[in-house]
C-alpha cells in the first residue's frame, strides 16, 4: 500500500474521480504492474511517465476495462471497473491513442458523432455537437465534415481523434501517447490545444507519455512508472527535485 | 453449323448449371460466413475447421463425387449429392478469406471501437464486416469461378448441368458436344467474375 492516499491537494470530502487500489497485473508469469495505488481528483490531469514496457499503457487500459487487474481494484467514481456495465463505462470515457484509430470507412463527421449516436442522441443534436467539436479542435466543420480520414494529415487526424473522444461529454479522458507520432511543431500545437480544452472543460484526464517535457507541460501530477512499479507521484515542481535514479534518468533528457 | 436442337439443349443445361452453382454458392456462403466469423472469435476451432476444409479441397473432385454416392441422406445419384460436394469445395476460400479479412482489420481501429463502447454486435456489423468486405467478397468470387468449373463433373453422378455435354462428347468422341459444354461454362465463369469485380468497385467502402 505504498502510495495510498498520497494524492496531492485533496479536499477533505472530495471523492476521487479515479483510484487505483493495489493494482497488479500478471500475464504468462511476468509481472507488468505491481501493487499500483494512486488517486486522481476531479478535473486534474495525471501524467503516467515511463519507458517503453514500464506498464503505463497497461495501467491506462484498466480504466476503461480493456484490461482488468490480476489483483487489486480500479475504481471509477468509487466503483470498481468490474462492477460497471462495461459498455456504459466505455461510452463515458474518451480514449485517444497514438495510432488515432479513426474508422476509415466513416466520414470525419460520422467518426466524431459515433459515441453520441451509440448513446441514442437525435441526428439533429449529433450534427450540432459534431460541428461544435470540430470547431473546438481547430478544424473547419464545413471543410472537414464529409471527408474521409485518409484525406487528412496526421495532425488533423489526431485533432479528429480528440474531438471524437470529447463527443459524448465524457467524465474521464484517456490519452495514450497521442502526439508521439507527430512532428515537433504540430505536437506543441496539439499540446496547447489540450491545455486550453482541459482548462475550459475541466475533465479529469490521464495522459501516458515517455516524453518528460510533455509530461511537465501538461500534468497536474506526474506518476513515474518503472518496471511496473510507481516510483514517484509528485507535482511537477517537486518532480524536478527528485533524486531517484529513474527520475534523474528522465530529467537528464531535458 | 450448330443444329437448332443443340441450341435448345445448351440453353437448358446452362440453366441447370447456373442453378447448381447458385444453390451451392448460397449454401457455401450461408455456412462459410458465419463459420468464418466464429473462427475469428474461437481460435481453438481454427486448426480443425480449416484443416477439414483443406482436406476436402485436396480430394480429386471426381473421387469425391464417387465417394458420396453410397452415403445415405447426402449421397446417392442426382443433384443433391452434386450440390453437397460443390459446397464442400467452395467452403475453404470463403472460410479462409472471412477469417483473414476480419483479422486483418487494423488493431487500432478495433481497439478504438471497443474502447468507445461498441457492443460485440456493433463491432462486427459496423466495423469488422464493412472493412473485411473486399477480402470476403474476393473469397466468394474465387469460390464461384472454381465451382462453375467443378460443377461440370456433377454430370458424372447424374447432377446434370453442362457436364452432360462434356461427358457425352468424350464418350462419343464428338468435339462439338464437348465444346457445347465447355464454352458456355467458360462464359459463365467470365461473366460471374466480371459481375463480382463490378460489385467490388461499386461497393468499395474505403
Amino acid at each position: 500500500m505504498a502510495f495510498r492516499g498520497k494524492s496531492l491537494d485533496r479536499g477533505l470530502n472530495a471523492q476521487p474521480a479515479l483510484e487505483f487500489r493495489g493494482v497488479s497485473y500478471r500475464i504468462n508469469g511476468s509481472i507488468i504492474l505491481e501493487n499500483l495505488s494512486f488517486c486522481i481528483d476531479p478535473g486534474r490531469t495525471l501524467v503516467l511517465l515511463g519507458r517503453s514496457g514500464s506498464g503505463k499503457t497497461t495501467a491506462l487500459k484498466m480504466v476503461n476495462g480493456l484490461l482488468f487487474p490480476s489483483s487489486g481494484q480500479v475504481l471509477v467514481e468509487s466503483r470498481a471497473t468490474s462492477d460497471w456495465d462495461l459498455i456504459q463505462l466505455r461510452r463515458s470515457i474518451g480514449y485517444v491513442i497514438q495510432e488515432v484509430g479513426l474508422f476509415p470507412h466513416f466520414t470525419i463527421g460520422e467518426n466524431v458523432g459515433l459515441v453520441p449516436r451509440l448513446n441514442g442522441w437525435t441526428p439533429h443534436r449529433i450534427t450540432a455537437r459534431v460541428a461544435e467539436l470540430l470547431h473546438q479542435v481547430g478544424l473547419d466543420p464545413v471543410r472537414f465534415l464529409n471527408r474521409y480520414p485518409r484525406e487528412l494529415s496526421g495532425g488533423q487526424r489526431q485533432r479528429v481523434g480528440v474531438a471524437r473522444a470529447l463527443a459524448a461529454e465524457p467524465k474521464l479522458l484517456l490519452f495514450d501517447e497521442p502526439f508521439g507520432a507527430l512532428d515537433p511543431v504540430t505536437r506543441v500545437e496539439l499540446q496547447d490545444q489540450f491545455l486550453e480544452l482541459r482548462d475550459r472543460l475541466q475533465i479529469t484526464s490521464i495522459f501516458v507519455t515517455h516524453d518528460v517535457r510533455e509530461a511537465l507541460r501538461l500534468c497536474s501530477e506526474i506518476a513515474l512508472l518503472h518496471r511496473g512499479k510507481l516510483e514517484i507521484l509528485a507535482k511537477p515542481a517537486d518532480f524536478m527535485d527528485c533524486q531517484g535514479p529513474e527520475a534523474r534518468a528522465f530529467l537528464s533528457t531535458l | 453449323m450448330i443444329p437448332p436442337y443443340l441450341w435448345q439443349e445448351i440453353a437448358q443445361l446452362t440453366g441447370e448449371h447456373f442453378v447448381l452453382v447458385l444453390v451451392s454458392m448460397a449454401i457455401a456462403a450461408g455456412a462459410g460466413l458465419p463459420l468464418g466469423i466464429l473462427l475469428t472469435r474461437r481460435a481453438s476451432l481454427r486448426t480443425p475447421l480449416l484443416g477439414f476444409a483443406n482436406v476436402m479441397q485436396t480430394i480429386p473432385s471426381l473421387a469425391l463425387f464417387g465417394f458420396l454416392i453410397p452415403i445415405p441422406f447426402i449421397g446417392g445419384i442426382g443433384k443433391r449429392t452434386a450440390i453437397f460436394a460443390l459446397v464442400l469445395y467452395a467452403l475453404l476460400p470463403i472460410l479462409r478469406n472471412t477469417l483473414a479479412g476480419i483479422l486483418g482489420v487494423d488493431r487500432a481501429v478495433r481497439e478504438s471501437a471497443i474502447a468507445m463502447g461498441m457492443t460485440g454486435r456493433q463491432l462486427l456489423w459496423e466495423v469488422e464486416l464493412p472493412l473485411a468486405a473486399p477480402t470476403i467478397l474476393a473469397g466468394i468470387r474465387i469460390a464461384t469461378v472454381t465451382t462453375i468449373g467443378t460443377a461440370t463433373i456433377a454430370a458424372a453422378i447424374g447432377g446434370g448441368g453442362l457436364g452432360v455435354f462434356i461427358f457425352r462428347g468424350i464418350a462419343s468422341v464428338d468435339s462439338t458436344q464437348i465444346l457445347a459444354g465447355a464454352i458456355p461454362a467458360a462464359l459463365l465463369a467470365l461473366l460471374s467474375d466480371g459481375g463480382f469485380s463490378w460489385i467490388e468497385r461499386r461497393f468499395s467502402v474505403v
